[in-house]
């Protein structure tokens, strides 16, 4: 308990209460800020510098060696994002980043909805099944996947053995959604499954003694109470797919660059730091966004 | 189930709603064929690749025998054992800093109010938020400004390299372990210090005898986070490593684009286990006094998603 907090019936009231609760808080504010400062100041010369610093970069120009350099600096890094493969690259990491959201909504919704039918004993552990791949290491996971989908892969034998040919989806937009779903499925399910888990079922028995066929419940009753669930799984799926590196890096060729791998080359090969700079922090707006959604839509108790 | 629906209904129909006792219905059947499809999805991979380790075939994914012969190649490989050493290292650094400084951080902001404690709120939360590739490339722009800056000043020959990497991961970790601990401090009952400081316990007292035990799963919970991030993290790492030292994951993450060889399969197959056992562990810290703190489905759940691209 806090000094500044003791109930004013026990302070009783007199002249000395109000000096004595501002040196009360006083003291509780020093307190206080000697214990946030070492992580304080650390994330200030760790984080937020090196934050200002990319922030002053997307807004540098280049000279003629193609250094980063702040004369004439101004909005040149921002304009360039409009240029043909910029957009191309944004609209593509944009429409890969939804169908993984969506794939994972179909499989995972279904799925969260058959775990809040089983007994809570048998939930549990299908709940620890899914954390496990959800902590292991996400390069492996990946990079499993590799395995399977490359030249005489398990895959492509499968589909030979049927009949349909040797299926090579290695390289391609494809397998990067697919590993993205592999990878970011447990997040959509672990929301889901925590806003479903709290519906209350008899408003479903309710509106089946209503006569409401299976599918009218579900997209009337269902599926509107569990919404949050619904905004923060897909949230959390977008906006780690949006960014991602190392999927696209594995899984994806040549031809299906997205916005991680753009910014990544932006910096390490076409040295064009200002563009690399800018383009990160669009993303971080976009994740920003993203962010005061998820919290609105009640994420913050998922 | 509530006990209205157990009788049978105006027009005849009985409520299929959570029916547990089965009774087959074609959803039903769906959901649970569904719900076998995704087990089999997340694990079958990894099955392979555990198998595909032991195949003696020098193309990866064809069976060609059983052998341990990577596994030994992995034991003898230099490089993956240098950068395994560095892994460890950092790993563990990171965390006993990150576990510190993010404790001290989750206790200031949940029991006190101070001045620049909502900006600090804010700071505490970006790290989280922020997109790999982002905080990557904030970690590289900042250590060649920052060592280039120190170099001229002191005439030194700083590179990127351990303590890069190091710094870096502290500066996600120390979030990730304050959300965990804050988790566990807002589900403990306040009165419990209240009463030991009317006992005449001193606030230290009161912090180490009744505080501390109770926020401990949180702690350790926040550790193993820490832990399993800094050995898992490839991104940002590859951004604040140099040529001096590199971590397994980066290390690896090179290898496979390079071109995959078999030897990948046995580093992959050993990294697994190791992650594996970290979830279990750290899934044990949190069952062995199950409270309202971070739970299986919720903090993590929101945190992971930032630091796994």
């Amino acid at each position: 308990m806090t000094l500044a907090e003791v109930p004013p019936e026990v302070t009783t009231a007199g002249a000395a209460t109000p000096e004595f609760e501002r040196a009360a808080a006083k003291a509780e504010s020093r307190r206080g800020f000697l214990l946030a400062g070492p992580a304080y100041l650390y994330l200030l010369i760790f984080f937020a510098i090196p934050l200002g610093i990319v922030f002053a970069y997307s807004f540098a120009n280049r000279n003629r060696f193609g250094e980063a350099v702040f004369t004439d600096a101004g909005f040149d890094a921002y304009r360039r994002l409009a240029a043909p493969i910029v957009r191309d690259i944004l609209f593509r990491s944009l429409w890969l980043a939804l169908l993984t959201t969506a794939i994972c909504l179909v499989i995972g919704y279904p799925f969260s909805y058959y775990l809040t039918t089983r007994s809570s004993k048998v939930r549990n552990i299908l709940l620890v099944f899914v954390m496990i791949p959800f902590w292991s290491n996400f390069l492996v996971r990946n990079y499993a996947w590799r395995v399977i989908l490359g030249k005489d892969g398990v895959i492509s034998r499968i589909t030979d053995f049927l009949g349909l040919g040797e299926l090579e989806i290695l390289f391609t937009p494809s397998a990067v959604v697919l590993g993205l779903v592999y990878g970011f499925l447990p997040f959509m399910i672990l929301p889901l499954y925590a806003s479903i888990e709290r519906i209350e079922m008899s408003l479903i028995e309710a509106g089946r003694d209503l006569y409401a066929s299976g599918w009218q419940s579900f997209r009337r009753i269902l599926f509107p109470l569990s919404r949050p669930g619904v905004i923060a799984g897909s949230i959390l799926v977008f906006v780690p797919s949006l960014g991602a590196y190392v999927t696209p890096e594995i899984l994806g060729g040549a031809k299906t660059t997205l916005l991680g791998s753009y910014i990544v080359t932006q910096f390490l090969t076409a040295r064009n730091w200002p563009v690399g700079a800018s383009l990160s922090f669009v993303l971080m707006a976009v994740m920003l966004v993203a962010t005061i959604v998820y919290f609105r839509a009640g994420g913050r108790n998922l | 189930m509530s006990v209205i629906a157990r009788g049978p209904l105006p027009g005849g129909r009985v409520p299929r709603v959570r029916q547990r006792a089965g009774r087959w219905s074609p959803t039903r059947a769906a959901l649970g064929v569904n719900a076998w499809f995704v087990y089999a999805f997340f694990y079958a991979p990894i099955a392979l690749l555990v198998v595909f380790s032991f195949s003696a075939d020098r193309n990866v994914g064809r069976w060609g025998g059983f052998t341990l012969g990577w596994y030994e190649d992995f034991i003898r490989n230099e490089s993956v054992q240098d950068a395994i050493w560095v892994s460890v290292r950092v790993a563990l650094l990171s965390t006993v800093i990150s576990v510190v400084l993010g404790t001290l951080a989750a206790l200031a902001i949940e029991r006190f109010r101070f001045r620049g404690r909502q900006t600090f709120d804010a700071l505490l939360y970006l790290p989280i938020i922020i997109p790999d590739v982002t905080m990557a490339v904030m970690m590289l722009l900042f250590f060649s400004e920052f060592f280039d800056l120190l170099n001229l000043l002191f005439d030194a020959d700083l590179r990127k390299g351990f303590a890069s990497i190091t710094v870096s991961h502290i500066a996600f970790n120390i979030s990730f372990v304050s959300v965990v601990v804050r988790a566990r401090l807002a589900g403990m009952d306040r009165r419990l210090e209240e009463a030991a400081m009317d006992l005449y316990a001193s606030r230290w007292k009161a912090f180490r005898h009744v505080t501390l035990p109770q926020i401990a799963p949180g702690v350790a919970g926040g550790a193993l986070l820490a832990l399993t991030l800094s050995l898992d993290d490839v991104v940002v790492t590859q951004f604040a490593a140099g040529p001096g030292a590199t971590t397994l994951p980066v290390y690896v993450f090179g290898l496979i684009r390079r071109g995959v060889t078999p030897l990948i399969n046995s580093v992959s197959v050993v990294m697994l286990v190791a992650s594996i056992g970290l979830v279990i562990l750290s899934l044990f810290v949190q069952r062995s006094r199950s409270g309202s703190a971070a739970g299986p489905q919720g903090v993590p759940a929101a945190n992971r998603a930032r630091r796994s691209t």
